[in-house]
């Protein structure tokens, strides 16, 4: 072995137990035999989609298990010696000096009794590489280099003063001030928003760079890991599926498995121009939510019908407020909304039932759109029963072909919401809303919670029902990649207020305003160097930070 | 059939077996009730399986009878709580605005007072009658059953499905009996056990301190007031319905317990 | 600190307006309801003279807004009116009582808080180990346990077999500290099992919450020590949690010390009130009862209050 050995895990197997309800507890091998090395200074990321084990690989580089999981077999060498031997005592050593840790969420991750930088220093302190003013000054430092505003003094707030970005940022900067040799990056950015998840990654890589620190970069999204990664380890179900440098992974895939995570979201989509008589179109609509804080300001956009309208924008932007107004939740204050040639009553309970069967809604969490204590065979034929009066055999007739058509058995009728897996149920909900036979479905982050590959199934299925059924969608994401899919035109909204609308190649082009400038350019491309470039072309800064 | 684990069962047996002595106290009794039979606290005997009372009554036949009373009023009290509160409580989240305002104050108020002194200032000026012990204990009770009707109810009334079901048009009672009500069984079951032990502990107290079922009626709390100067002399039968109670209520606890246990693992199931 | 003080400020104040609108209740409990007061006194074979006289004394005649802005008004001067049954002022009778409740409670208290936290803390180092289910189980069964039960057996066990304490807690004025000790020992330790089984629970699940939390575990991959895990990283976050349960459980004290002083023939507050309920004399059980309402409204108010000074997000606002 070279010596610029830092990290090699050999044959890893790590076992949790589960407790099914009505059956005994029992063990499940979460990773299986799983070797891997990191050099000195180098990245490894970790990919995979949930459940493949990549956080609990993460922390094994730490001799950590969360909850009931436990490493059972194989050795974890750090610096020449396996951490595994040497009990809880030997384990604190390692902590917190030789490797640290950071964290999804730095909002949870942060003890909200606490200082910041009483808790950024206190690793370094407690394992004696700094004393306590050493410490502090490097804390500063590492404030300034990862671009947190006022350096000296941010370390006096409290976690809850302090932004989501930059408190990833401190968390950062509280791994690197114990000057470790291996710092475990999990999912550091997943919980931010697109525009500010690009700057703490620039950050992050900038600070791994200057310190020369290697490290573990776990995340989901194949396109982040290309930006940081030296080297790439593509993970399932707990087993590894390919190991390659970076550059070989995103460009020259050996594995099925791995072609099909690098091609994901590259679906065809021809657009269609939008018609003179829309099927939607939502005027001058301005909402807020009781108080004076308008969260909808003067919107106006158009649909027609079997076409595809995008509303895009980060967390606060308004856009799932838009939904809201649209079906009645949630009454505009001023602006109409009409739909296929009639103004629709602007509060729920005044709309006809032709008004609500013909705008049907998906949501964003599968699991909570269903109720649990339903079978899917009521869940599907409630609308047909409610709308259309279907019953006994003529209903489940109908709600089996429903379910040959988002391409589930009928087997599946009888089975309630929680046996379901997470694309089945999102299946499940688009046939409800397709049971009403409307002209316009909703789509409120109906991808977001999936991972990759069942997500892109779901909007293969999506496509494929627009052409059949020439029913019109109202698309609510935060993806840029799944609007330029299957977008046909695009709505790009900022603080409430729509900043970019037209067909979809017109608002993909430049020239840019400069918030849809810095939409654009955030959204991580699968492409090596994509970020530098990204950083170095951008004309705003991100709100976030 | 899902299998019943064994503390469950046994939980399941004793509750039963209380609840069919009372159904049947005059039947298995083997003395009548008021009659006096021996001598005072005469020891446990062939006669007299637990000996006799503080004035030569046969102690089993005064248990028996006893927990007929004793579970009568808790079930009759329980029944009272739970359908007002939590008809109040759903209707309270359902409806919102100042309808739920109103109720949510209004119990907070009965609320702030501890339920026994609650109790104890009413029973000052009333006439102490089985049926008014019943609707007293009932309404105290319900202030808890509201309080957790409503919060369930509010939980499940801001989920996507029901939000789903609002926008199919559907009609309040389809939200509160179709969507609502069958997520929130599951707890409340679970709690009616607890409010069930709660009843038997509140009325077994207010007759301990004479302010609830009255002579020459037996129940549990009663007889303990009976025959407690007996303690003294070392004597036990004070004991006896107190380890009735707490049978009767670790059992009932048990079966709550699992209850709980199977539905929040039902709910908990996330699928694949 | 603009917004600790004023939700400090607001929840004194909500203290303040529960407790009044409490007394409206308890007012409206005793004089309202359909039961008679005069008939209650004087039971069934009163002659419709003596009740009209008696309810002439007790003016009853008056409109019931009246009489209960001259209760309250009373209550606030201090003056809680006279005992129908004793004809003695209610203020002096029950202040011996309610310093003898006060410090049968506290005796509880004493012994109790610290040993709950203790054995909280227990079952959670050991947890789902050995020590923690033997805990859970005694305690399971401790709150399935009337109050008098436990009393009696404390006393057939402690009293009549062994004869260490009297089975009768008596005390008089005169009466030295360690000898009131003695006589409260028994009731004490039968309120302290009523509420351990509670208090420890609740500390066990409320230190848990804090453990399982993700900065704990930040502090674990710093490799700390447990203690300073526990100390620096647990603790101040539990701080609130746990105060919370002790009060909660001294409210519920408030409730159990009216069976035990029954039990244990113990001359304070609760069992003053129980024989004037039994004798219907309304004015003590008005007094009783909104004295009990405002220690519990108190002590709750006292949990929030902790709650909110503990809380970093409102000690150090954006």
């Amino acid at each position: 072995m070279a010596d610029d050995t830092l990290l090699d895990i050999r044959n890893l197997r790590i076992e949790a137990t589960v407790y099914p309800p009505g059956e005994d507890p029992h063990d499940i091998v979460i990773v299986d035999d799983v070797s891997l090395t990191l050099e000195k200074g180098k990245v490894l990321g970790l990919i995979g989609e949930s459940g493949a084990g990549k956080s609990t690989i993460g922390l094994s580089a730490m001799g950590y298990g969360r909850g009931g999981v436990r490493i059972t077999g194989g050795e974890v060498v750090l610096n020449g010696r396996d951490i595994l031997q040497g009990g809880i005592r030997g384990l604190r050593k390692v902590r917190g000096k030789e490797v640290c840790y950071v964290a999804q969420s730095a909002a949870a991750a942060f003890n909200p009794a606490h200082k910041l930088m009483d808790q950024v220093v206190e690793a370094a302190i407690e394992h004696g590489s700094a004393t306590r003013t050493e410490a502090r000054e490097r804390a500063v430092t590492l404030f300034g280099k990862l671009g947190l505003p006022d350096p000296d003094h941010i370390g006096q707030r409290y976690p809850h003063q302090v932004s989501g970005g930059q408190l990833q940022r401190v968390m950062t900067a509280m791994a690197l001030c114990s000057q470790p040799d291996l710092i475990v990056f999990d999912e550091p950015t997943t919980a931010l928003d697109v525009t500010t998840q690009i700057d703490v990654l620039a950050a992050i890589k900038e600070a791994i760079r200057d310190t020369g620190v290697a490290a573990l970069y776990i995340t989901h999204d194949l396109a982040v890991v290309a930006q940081v990664s030296d080297h790439i380890m593509v993970l399932r179900n707990g087993k590894k599926v390919e190991y390659g440098t970076a550059k070989q992974i995103i460009e020259a895939p050996k594995e099925e498995y791995t072609r099909e995570l690098v091609s994901v979201r590259s679906i065809g989509h021809d657009e269609k121009t939008a018609d003179k008589s829309p099927l939607l179109s939502v005027r001058n609509v301005t909402a807020s939510y009781g108080g004076s804080v308008k969260v909808l300001k003067n919107v106006s956009v158009e649909l027609s019908l079997g076409q595809t309208l995008a509303i895009v924008g980060e967390s606060g932007s308004g856009k799932s407020t838009l939904a809201r107004a649209i079906t009645g939740l949630l009454p505009p204050s001023e602006g109409e909304i009409v739909f296929d040639g009639r103004t629709l009553p602007p509060r729920l309970d005044q709309r006809s039932k032709d008004d609500l069967r013909e705008l049907q809604m998906i949501y964003q969490m599968a699991d909570v759109a269903m109720n649990p204590r339903q079978t899917v065979r009521t869940i599907i034929g409630r609308p047909l029963e409610f709308y259309f009066g279907l019953r006994g055999a003529e209903r489940d007739r109908r709600v089996d072909e429903l379910l040959e058509e988002i391409e589930m058995g009928n087997g599946f009728a009888d089975r309630y919401p929680a046996e379901l897996s997470g694309g089945q149920k999102q299946r499940v909900c688009i046939a409800r809303a397709l049971a009403a036979k409307p002209k316009l479905i909703i789509c409120d982050e109906v991808t977001s919670a999936l991972d990759p590959l069942v997500a892109d199934g779901i909007l293969k299925l999506l496509l494929n029902l627009q052409k059949r059924e020439n029913v019109a969608y109202l698309f609510i994401t935060h993806d840029l990649a799944t609007v330029k899919a299957i977008a046909d035109s695009i709505a790009v909204m900022f603080q409430g207020e729509v900043v970019r609308y037209g067909q979809k190649s017109d608002v993909l082009a430049p020239p840019f305003d400069d918030y849809t400038d810095l939409l654009l350019s955030s959204v991580p491309e699968m492409q090596i160097g994509w970020l530098e470039k990204a950083i170095a072309g951008r004309k705003m800064e991100s709100a976030g930070n | 059939m899902k299998r019943i684990p064994p503390a469950a069962l046994i939980g399941l047996i004793i509750t039963s077996l209380y609840f069919l002595s009372a159904i049947f106290a005059p039947v298995i009794s083997p003395y009548p009730m008021t009659e006096i039979v021996g001598g005072v606290w005469d020891p446990p005997s062939a006669a007299h399986w637990l000996g006799t009372d503080n004035i030569g009554r046969d102690l089993l036949s005064r248990m028996i009878y006893g927990g007929r009373t004793t579970i009568f009023i808790a079930t009759a009290a329980t029944v009272l709580s739970f359908t007002s509160g939590s008809v109040l409580g759903f209707t309270a989240a359902v409806l919102g605005g100042w309808a739920d305002q109103l109720l949510s104050r209004f119990v907070d108020l009965v609320m702030s007072i501890p339920t026994l002194i609650f109790a104890l200032v009413v029973l000052s000026v009333m006439p102490v009658t089985i049926p008014i012990l019943i609707v007293v204990m009932g309404f105290l009770d319900a202030t808890r059953v509201f309080r957790l009707s409503r919060a369930v109810a509010v939980d499940i009334n801001v989920m996507d499905f029901v939000e789903a079901a609002k926008l199919r048009g559907e009609g309040r009672v389809w939200i509160i009996f179709r969507e609502i009500l069958p997520n929130a069984l599951s707890p409340l079951v679970a709690e009616l056990g607890m409010r069930f032990i709660f009843m038997v502990l509140f009325v077994s107290t207010l007759s301990f301190l004479g302010l609830g079922v009255q002579p020459p009626l037996a129940d549990w709390g009663g007889i303990v007031k009976e025959n407690k100067d007996g303690i003294v002399y070392g004597i036990g039968a004070a004991l006896w319905p107190a380890v009735a109670i707490a049978t009767l209520a670790i059992s009932v606890n048990l079966v709550a317990d699992w209850v709980l246990n199977r539905t929040t693992s039902l709910k908990g199931g996330r699928g694949g | 600190m603009g917004i600790v003080t004023r939700l400090v400020a607001q929840r004194l104040a909500l203290g303040l307006l529960l407790l009044l609108a409490v007394s409206v209740l308890i007012f409206i409990g005793t004089q309202i309801l359909p039961g008679d007061v005069a008939q209650s006194i004087l039971g069934q074979s009163a002659t419709p003279q003596a009740l009209a006289n008696l309810r002439r004394d007790l003016g009853l005649n008056e409109p019931a807004i009246t009489r209960y802005f001259s209760w309250l008004g009373g209550v606030l001067t201090g003056d809680l009116g006279t005992s129908l049954t004793s004809g003695g002022n209610i203020l002096s009778e029950i202040s011996t009582r309610l310093a003898n409740t006060l410090f049968l409670a506290a005796v509880a208290a004493v012994i109790a808080v610290p040993l709950a936290i203790f054995l909280g803390l227990l079952a959670v180092r050991y947890r789902e180990r050995w020590p923690d289910k033997l805990i859970s189980a005694v305690t399971l069964s401790t709150i399935s346990l009337p109050e008098f039960f436990i009393g009696y057996v404390l006393i057939l066990l402690f009293a009549v077999q062994r004869q260490w304490f009297p089975s009768v807690a008596t005390v008089y004025p005169s009466m030295s500290f360690l000898a009131r000790l003695d006589a409260v020992i028994l009731p004490a330790l039968t309120l302290t099992m009523v509420i351990l089984a509670h208090m420890m629970r609740m500390t066990r699940a409320a230190i848990l919450n804090v453990m399982q939390s993700a900065y704990v575990e930040t502090a674990e991959l710093k490799g700390l020590s447990t203690f300073q895990v526990i100390w620096k990283h647990a603790f101040p976050n539990s701080i609130a949690p746990i105060v919370n349960v002790v009060m909660l459980n001294l409210a519920y004290l408030v409730v159990g010390v009216v069976v035990v002083e029954v039990v244990f023939v113990y001359p304070g507050m609760g069992q003053y009130l129980v024989d004037h309920v039994s004798k219907r004399d309304v004015p003590v059980v008005q007094a009783c009862g909104l004295i009990f309402a405002a220690v519990y409204i108190g002590l709750n108010m006292i949990a929030d209050i902790v709650a909110i000074l503990a809380n970093p997000r409102l000690r150090h606002p954006k």
